[in-house]
This record gives C-alpha cells, sequence and structure tokens, in this order.
C-alpha cells in the first residue's frame, strides 16, 4: 500500500504548485473514467470530460512552465508503493524545465486534438469509446513525462501502447485496420522487450537498490556504475526507443498505423507517443553519456538511416496520411541522430521535438479536414481544394513551411540547431542531413501543390470544416509561427535556459549553416514547384527515378521480407504444431502411435529435404517440430487446461513437501 | 473408537460414495439428487463436529437453494441424458489425475498428521452464539465484503443471463 | 470425539471426487456441481480444524465460503444459460474457442 509518509526533495526555489504537478496527470484519468461510466447518458456523449480536464491541465501546464521561465529548480517528490528486499519503488513526479516543456506540448496537442474530434469523429458509433480512450492514451503520456523513475514510466509506456492499439483500430470492422493495429502492437512490443531488460539491467547495476532515474544518473556520473555496464542498458533502453519512435528497422508500424481516425495519427503519431522515446533517451541521457562512445554512434546511424531512408520513400507516396507519416519518421530520427552527437544535440533534439509537435500535429490535423471534405486519402482524389476550404489552405501551408524549415517558422530555428550541433558533433551526419532537409522541402511543396492547387479532380463537393475542426487548426498554426523563437538566438534562445543538460550553455549562431538550410529548403521547394507546376496523369518523379520507384514504393520490401521471413514462417509452423498435437494427445493412444510414427517420417522427410534443399528448408521444419510441442499450451479445451493446472499443483505439492 | 467416530465413519462413507455417483451418474437428475446425499452428509458431520450453524447453513443454502438452482438450470438447458454425451472422451484422464490429487492429499496429510500419533480431542461444542460473535467482533468488515460480493453477484448474473431486447 | 486424520481424509476424498468430475464431465453443470464438492471439502477441513483447534474462525470461514459459493453458483449458471442461448450447447469442450 502507499505510504502515508511523502518525501519531498525541494532542488531550489520550488514553488508550491510545483508540488503538484501530478495533478495534470491525474485529470485525464478522472475524464477518462468519467467518460467511461457516465459518457453515453452526458449531453454531448462525454467528449465535455476530456475537454474539460485538458484544459485545466493545459492551464496547470502553463504556470508550470512559468515556474522554469522564472528562473525556478527542479522538483522531485514521491511517496512509497511497496519494497522488494533492499529494492524501494516509489510513486510520484520529477519535475525539471524538460518535463514542464513536454507537459505543455501534449496538453496543447491533446487539447487541441480532443476538441478537433467533436466535428471529425461525429456520429460514429463508439464516440465515447474513442474520447475513453483518448484522455486515458493523454494520461499515459503525462505519467512518462513525470515519472521520476524507471517503473513508473514502463507503466505509462505500456498502458501508451496499449491505448495506440485501440486507437489505430478504432475502426476494427475493416481487416485492413485491425491488422495495422496488431502489427503497431506487436512491433513495438519487439522494442519494449529490450526496453525492460534495460531497466533491469539498471536496476541491477545499482544493486537492486533503486529505480530512481536521479540516483542512477548520479551513480553513473560517480563512476559506481561502470562505462560497460551503461552501455549495455542504454542500447538496451534504446531498444524501447527503437520501437515506440519507430526507427529503422522497427519503423514498419507507423505508416500503417495511419489506418487510425486522423485525430490519433496528430496526436499519437507526430506529437506524443512517438516522441515518448525520443523523450526516453533524453532523460536518461547520463545513461548514454556515460556508456561506450560506440552507444551514441550507434544512436547517431540509426537516426541517419531512418531519416534518408523515410524522406525518400515521403517522395512517392500518394496518401496524404503516408507522406506525413514518413515526414515523421524523418523527423524524429533526425531527434534521435543529433542526440548521438553529444548534450548540445540533446537540447536541440528537444527544441525540435517541442516545434515538431505543433506543426506536425497541424499539418495531421489540416490533413483531416482535408480528408474529412473529400472522403479520401489520395493526393490524385484532390486538387484545387485552396478555393473551398481558405482556413485549412493557410494553417496547412503554415505547417508545410514549417516542416520545410523556411524562415522565420518554427521549423526553421529548430532545424537551424539540429544542423548547428551535427556540424559540431559528427560531420557526415550533418551532409544527410541536409540532404535530408532538401528532400523534406521537396515532398512537403509535392504534397501542398498536389492537394491545394490545381484542379479539383475528386467526386462530390468539398466544403470548409466545421467551428471545431478549424479553431485547433488556427491554434496550432499561431503556435507554429510563434514557438520557433522561443530558441531563437535573436531573443537569447530562453528555450535552451529551461531545457539544458548540466549547466545552461549559450546558443550559438552560425551564419552560413542558416543560410545553408534555408537555401535547402528554398531548393527543395523550387524543384519541387518547376516539376509539378503543371498538372499531369503520371507523378513527374516516377519517369525520373525509374527502377528506383518501385523499391519506394515497397518500402524498400522491408515489410515484406518480414512477412516472409518472420511472421509466415512463425504461424505457418504454430498451426500445424497445434494440429499435430489435436490430433495426437486428443484422440488417444492409437493415434498417438500414428502420430509418434508420423514425427517419424516427419523427420526423415526433414532429412531428405534438408539433404536436398539445404538450410533454408532445415530452419523452417526445425520450427514446425518446436512448434508441435509448443501445441500442448493451446488446444482451447479449457478441461485439458485443468488437467495440466492439477498435475501442476500435485507436482508442486510432492516438490514442496519434499523439500 | 468413540460412538461418534462409527457414526462419523458411516456418514463419510455415505457421502463419499454419493459423491462418486454426483461424478460418475449418467442421468443429470440423479446427479444432483446424489450431491443432495453428499451435501446432507456433509452436514451431519458437521453437527457431529459441533459446529451446529454451520450444519444448518449448510441443509438450507446447499440442499435447500443451491441444489435447487442446479436443477433449474438443468431443466433450462435441456440436458441430455446417457453417459457419452455427459462426460467427454478422455475419463481416463481425469481418473489418473483425480487418483493422483487424493495420493498427493493422503501423502501430505500422512506426513503432516500421522494416524498413529492422533488422539481423539475432546468434545467442542461451536455454538451458533459464539459463531456469531466471531462474526460480529472480528470479522465484521469481510462480513461485509461477502454481502457487497452477493449483491454484485446478483446484479451480474441477472445482467449476463437477461435476454437483451436490441440485437 | 472425532480423529482429525479421518477428517482430513474425508474432505480429501471428497476434493478428489470434485476434481475427476470437474476433468470429465461435459456438461458445464455437472462441473459446476464438482466444484461444488471440492468447495464442500475445503469446508470439511476447515470446520474439522476448527474443532481440533478449538477455535471458532474455521466455522466463520466456512460460512464465507458458503456465501461465495452461492455467488459462484448464481453467476456460474447464468454463464451456463447464456452459453447455451448462444451456442445451443452446453458441453464445454465445444465451446473451445479460447485459443489461437
Amino acid at each position: 500500500m502507499v505510504g502515508a509518509e511523502t518525501v519531498t526533495v525541494a532542488v531550489g526555489a520550488a514553488s508550491g504548485l510545483l508540488k503538484y504537478t501530478w495533478i495534470i496527470a491525474l485529470l485525464p484519468v478522472i475524464s477518462a473514467a468519467l467518460t467511461l461510466f457516465f459518457g453515453k447518458r452526458t449531453p454531448g456523449k462525454g467528449a465535455v470530460y476530456g475537454i474539460a480536464a485538458l484544459a485545466a491541465s493545459w492551464v496547470l501546464s502553463i504556470l508550470v512552465l512559468w515556474h522554469f521561465v522564472q528562473g525556478g529548480g527542479a522538483q522531485a517528490s514521491q511517496v512509497d508503493w511497496f519494497n522488494v528486499g533492499p529494492f524501494h519503488l516509489q510513486l510520484g513526479q520529477y519535475i525539471d524545465g524538460l518535463c514542464a516543456v513536454m507537459l505543455v506540448v501534449v496538453t496543447s496537442v491533446s487539447l487541441c486534438v480532443h476538441v478537433y474530434s467533436l466535428g471529425y469523429m461525429h456520429g460514429d458509433k463508439r464516440f465515447t469509446w474513442f474520447y475513453f480512450v483518448l484522455s486515458m492514451f493523454t494520461a499515459a503520456m503525462l505519467d512518462v513525462v513525470i515519472a521520476p523513475n524507471l517503473f513508473q514510466l514502463l507503466i505509462g509506456w505500456e498502458v501508451m501502447g496499449i491505448c495506440s492499439y485501440l486507437l489505430i483500430g478504432h475502426w476494427w470492422e475493416e481487416k485492413e485496420n485491425s491488422n495495422a493495429s496488431i502489427k503497431a502492437f506487436i512491433t513495438t512490443r519487439i522494442g519494449d522487450v529490450p526496453f525492460m531488460f534495460g531497466i533491469f539491467a539498471l536496476i541491477a547495476a545499482t544493486g537492486f537498490k533503486t529505480s530512481n532515474i536521479t540516483d542512477i544518473s548520479g551513480m553513473i556520473q560517480a563512476h559506481q556504475i561502470s562505462g560497460g555496464v551503461a552501455a549495455v542498458a542504454a542500447i538496451l533502453l534504446f531498444g524501447g526507443t527503437i520501437g515506440k519512435s519507430a526507427q529503422f528497422p522497427l519503423h514498419v508500424w507507423l505508416p500503417d498505423a495511419m489506418a487510425g481516425p486522423t485525430p490519433v495519427s496528430a496526436l499519437i503519431h507526430a506529437a506524443t507517443m512517438v516522441a515518448a522515446g525520443v523523450y526516453l533517451v533524453g532523460r536518461m541521457y547520463t545513461v548514454f553519456i556515460g556508456a561506450d562512445a560506440w552507444v551514441l554512434q550507434t544512436v547517431s546511424i540509426i537516426g541517419a538511416i531512418t531519416m534518408l531512408g523515410a524522406a525518400l520513400l515521403a517522395l512517392v507516396q500518394n496518401d496524404i496520411k503516408r507522406v506525413l507519416a514518413y515526414s515523421t519518421l524523418s523527423q524524429l530520427a533526425y531527434m534521435v541522430a543529433v542526440m548521438g552527437a553529444g548534450p548540445a544535440g540533446r537540447n536541440a533534439a528537444f527544441f525540435h521535438l517541442f516545434t515538431h509537435a505543433f506543426f506536425k500535429a497541424l499539418l495531421f490535423l489540416g490533413a483531416g479536414s482535408v480528408i474529412h471534405a473529400v472522403h479520401s486519402n489520395n493526393m490524385s482524389d484532390m486538387g484545387g481544394l485552396r478555393k473551398f476550404m481558405p482556413v485549412t489552405f493557410i494553417t496547412f501551408v503554415i505547417g508545410s513551411l514549417a516542416l520545410a524549415g523556411v524562415f522565420p517558422l518554427a521549423g526553421f530555428w529548430s532545424k537551424d540547431e539540429l544542423l548547428v550541433s551535427a556540424y559540431d558533433g559528427h560531420q557526415w551526419l550533418f551532409v544527410i542531413m541536409v540532404v535530408t532537409a532538401v528532400l523534406t522541402a521537396f515532398y512537403t511543396m509535392r504534397m501542398v501543390w498536389l492537394t491545394f492547387f490545381g484542379t479539383y479532380d475528386g467526386h462530390g463537393h468539398p466544403h470548409e470544416s466545421p467551428r471545431s475542426m478549424t479553431s485547433p487548426l488556427v491554434f496550432l498554426g499561431a503556435a507554429t509561427v510563434g514557438v520557433g523563437f522561443l530558441g531563437s538566438p535573436l531573443i537569447h534562445a530562453p528555450f535552451f535556459k529551461w531545457v539544458y543538460f548540466g549547466q545552461p550553455e549559450a546558443v550559438h549562431f552560425v551564419p552560413w549553416i542558416a543560410l545553408l538550410g534555408t537555401v535547402a529548403a528554398l531548393g527543395g521547394i523550387g524543384v519541387a514547384y518547376l516539376m509539378y507546376k503543371e498538372k499531369r496523369e503520371k507523378d513527374p518523379l516516377e519517369g525520373r527515378l525509374g527502377p528506383l520507384w518501385g523499391v519506394f514504393q515497397h518500402r524498400y520490401y522491408i515489410d515484406a521480407f518480414y512477412m516472409r521471413a518472420i511472421i509466415y514462417p512463425i504461424r505457418d509452423t504454430c498451426s500445424a504444431g497445434v494440429y499435430w498435437f489435436n490430433q495426437t494427445v486428443l484422440d488417444g493412444f492409437v493415434n498417438g502411435m500414428a502420430a509418434l510414427a508420423r514425427g517419424v517420417s516427419t523427420m526423415v522427410y526433414w532429412f531428405d529435404r534438408n539433404v536436398i534443399d539445404g538450410a533454408v528448408n532445415a530452419l523452417g521444419m526445425g520450427a514446425e517440430e518446436s512448434g508441435g510441442l509448443l501445441k500442448y499450451l493451446q488446444s482451447g479445451n479449457v478441461q485439458w487446461y485443468a488437467v495440466v493446472l492439477f498435475v501442476g499443483v500435485i507436482a508442486l505439492t510432492i516438490i514442496f513437501v519434499r523439500a | 473408537m468413540t460412538g461418534q467416530e462409527y457414526a462419523f465413519i458411516v456418514l463419510a462413507a455415505v457421502g463419499s460414495l454419493s459423491a462418486i455417483a454426483t461424478v460418475t451418474a449418467r442421468n443429470v437428475v440423479h446427479a444432483a439428487l446424489y450431491l443432495v446425499v453428499t451435501l446432507s452428509s456433509v452436514g451431519a458431520v458437521y453437527l457431529l463436529l459441533g459446529a451446529e450453524f454451520v450444519a444448518w447453513v449448510q441443509i438450507l443454502i446447499y440442499v435447500g437453494a443451491i441444489v435447487i438452482l442446479f436443477l433449474f438450470g438443468l431443466m433450462l438447458t435441456k440436458a441430455p441424458i446417457g453417459r457419452d454425451s455427459l462426460d467427454n472422451q478422455h475419463p481416463w484422464v481425469g481418473g489418473v489425475v483425480g487418483f493422483g490429487v487424493f495420493a498427493g492429499l493422503a501423502w501430505l496429510i500422512q506426513d503432516a498428521f500421522p494416524f498413529a500419533d492422533s488422539v481423539a480431542s475432546p468434545g467442542f461444542r461451536g455454538s451458533t452464539q459464539a459463531v456469531g460473535q466471531a462474526i460480529f467482533h472480528s470479522y465484521v468488515l469481510p462480513f461485509e465484503a461477502v454481502s457487497f460480493l452477493l449483491l454484485a453477484a446478483l446484479i451480474g448474473a441477472v445482467v449476463l443471463a437477461r435476454k437483451d431486447d436490441e440485437p | 470425539m472425532i480423529r482429525l486424520p479421518m477428517i482430513l481424509f474425508f474432505s480429501a476424498f471428497l476434493f478428489s471426487a470434485g476434481v475427476y468430475g470437474v476433468l470429465v464431465r461435459r456438461n458445464a453443470v455437472m462441473i459446476l456441481m464438482a466444484i461444488e464438492l471440492m468447495l464442500n471439502a475445503v469446508n470439511v477441513n476447515l470446520v474439522g480444524f476448527s474443532a481440533s483447534l478449538r477455535a471458532m474462525s474455521g466455522q466463520v470461514f466456512a460460512l464465507f465460503i458458503i456465501a461465495v459459493a452461492a455467488a459462484e453458483v448464481g453467476i456460474g449458471l447464468a454463464i451456463v444459460i447464456l452459453l447455451f442461448r448462444n451456442r445451443e450447447s452446453i458441453n464445454i469442450d465445444e465451446a473451445s474457442q479460447l485459443k489461437w
């Protein structure tokens, strides 16, 4: 049970409010419960709870940030949860400038999405449920942000995973959507396994005493944990980031996750959940810095591969949400890659995370507005929409220019910081980032042009979206224009006085890098304009890319490779094994003998195939045999489970009484 | 051996045999009636052990209410009659495991409370008054929890078994 | 009075009969009956120890178990009726969708 004693460690001048930051995370939980239990009976089907709670959380977040704007210090407080031997687990909060910024980002975007969904999800048959999961998801993300220890972080992390699954598969009646949700869940799970082991490794490294992040950081800085151990832990933790932030090679789920409703894409797959992976690296940065040097290099390399690969894929997409999905991958990879370039890179990455959340949410919500109007995701069904949807058009263009990195919008300032840090860190990374910046500007322009310019190709009459959808767009558009200046050297970059690693350091402005970034952005836009200004039947890129077009369309065949090399063999052998077990055990002894004979003949067959067809088949058949053993666990017959249960009880009785 | 022990052995034999009959009967209604015999003899064992309140509750609730519920359940689900449809295809597995459980328990009992060492303790009478005092003195909170559980079960059963009007 | 091991053996026998019933019966109502046998075995144990240790708590817990058993039967039969309504059969080896 929760201990009554509250341990408060105030670092510096913690204002009174700061102690209660956890309320920000609690409010969405309450609203989720209210939505779940009373939502259907409330006028408006329960959306009001989530919106009210998020509005309150947003105001509180601004107040918390204000504390840091005034130069306040970090604050930590926690209560005991339970003790296992020497291990103390606590619940609580750790708030510093970074957390405050993240709280503002998450609550702003979530509030916008809550309001926006009023219009977008209007009339949906699971409207109330949608709002419940949305609130639950926000609460989980806020928990990750304020978590003082790794266990609390893990709880939020996993709740986000399940909420993401529920939201992607919100329209599960279509097989494609439920497949996408399963794919997202399992793929991120694959990253979560190393993540959990990373947590265990760190706890073990502390001598099983604590999972508190501050304590662990302190031990690493005091060299009580060796660089090698920290390296193992860091690379395992980074596995979680690869899964959650969709970095290569686990990036495959994010584009498919676009099957979910568009507000979900804006909230989860642009602004918050995928940001959790980046946030994790930044939060555990001491571990990464304290680890051997190859860890950060790996981080940079993974980021660089994803950055360039995803930007290339975004070039050829026809689905507007997929363009945005790949650009999200690419932008997240920017952050991850620059994280690997040193502490300055970490701060720059967080600045980009901060600005990116606003303009990417804006772009997704804008895309949702367009989709709402034309009832199609395909850009070939759009075109000329600027006349029909002026508000969406203007805000979308602002978001796009920010994404491309055009002065003076948010993306320009953060991208500039990233480039500067990369140049100081790894210069090869700098080159890749500039190339990616050109590509980003190109596909952004292509997307804007195909959607809003030219002539309208679709059916029906597009119309501007309702007020509930356009007002979040305007709010986010204004934020996109404004937030970039927070990190601008022109006004001494207040952002980096809140978010810093170790000590705040001055931001230096490198004119030629800023100029290079602008040239890259304008160059990409210009080339795209020249290529797309005339309307054509075929995408002009298709001819120019030649065979690469096909490779990009098939996403480098990575998804197909995963399906054929991993998923089908496991699935087929398991089902074969299940069937085999059913036939043998349940049909009794006679059939058992037959199955034995069959097993022998299977092995003969296996040998045959092995000799003839070589190692590939050997692997598959070996898996079939082991699948046959696994079948014991899954007959679906409850009584069989009970038999196993009682046999286990007898065995345990004998073991324990003997001992 | 005291008279009480002889009485116990008779009751235990009746209870055990009808328990076997309950789980092997070919007719579902017969099985329910054998269950009545088992439950009643268990109730009588409670009386022998001096637990009179538990004994009467056993008769009232188990024999009076639960078995009736079972009979209703059998009636509502049109349970078939005949051994083949009552047991599954591998009764020997259940037999082996059931015997294994009994053997394990018997070994455990013999290990912990050797029969040879046991002595017949003097009589003990847990009067209804004592039970009431224990429940409403030491166990008030669990008692309330159980009453809440019963309420929840009542509502749950109604919700589950109710026919939905809308499809 | 009655020696404790005798009571415990009776209880063990009832329990094993219940285990056999749970594992062998196909009819869900019969399985519930077998579960009742197991619960009764536990009660016999509790009352037996109560008499042997001359403590009241065994009987109190036996009463609680009777109450819980009543709740269990109520819910169990509701589930069985629901199963019957959906599948026209309460043979649990036919309800084997609990697998991948």
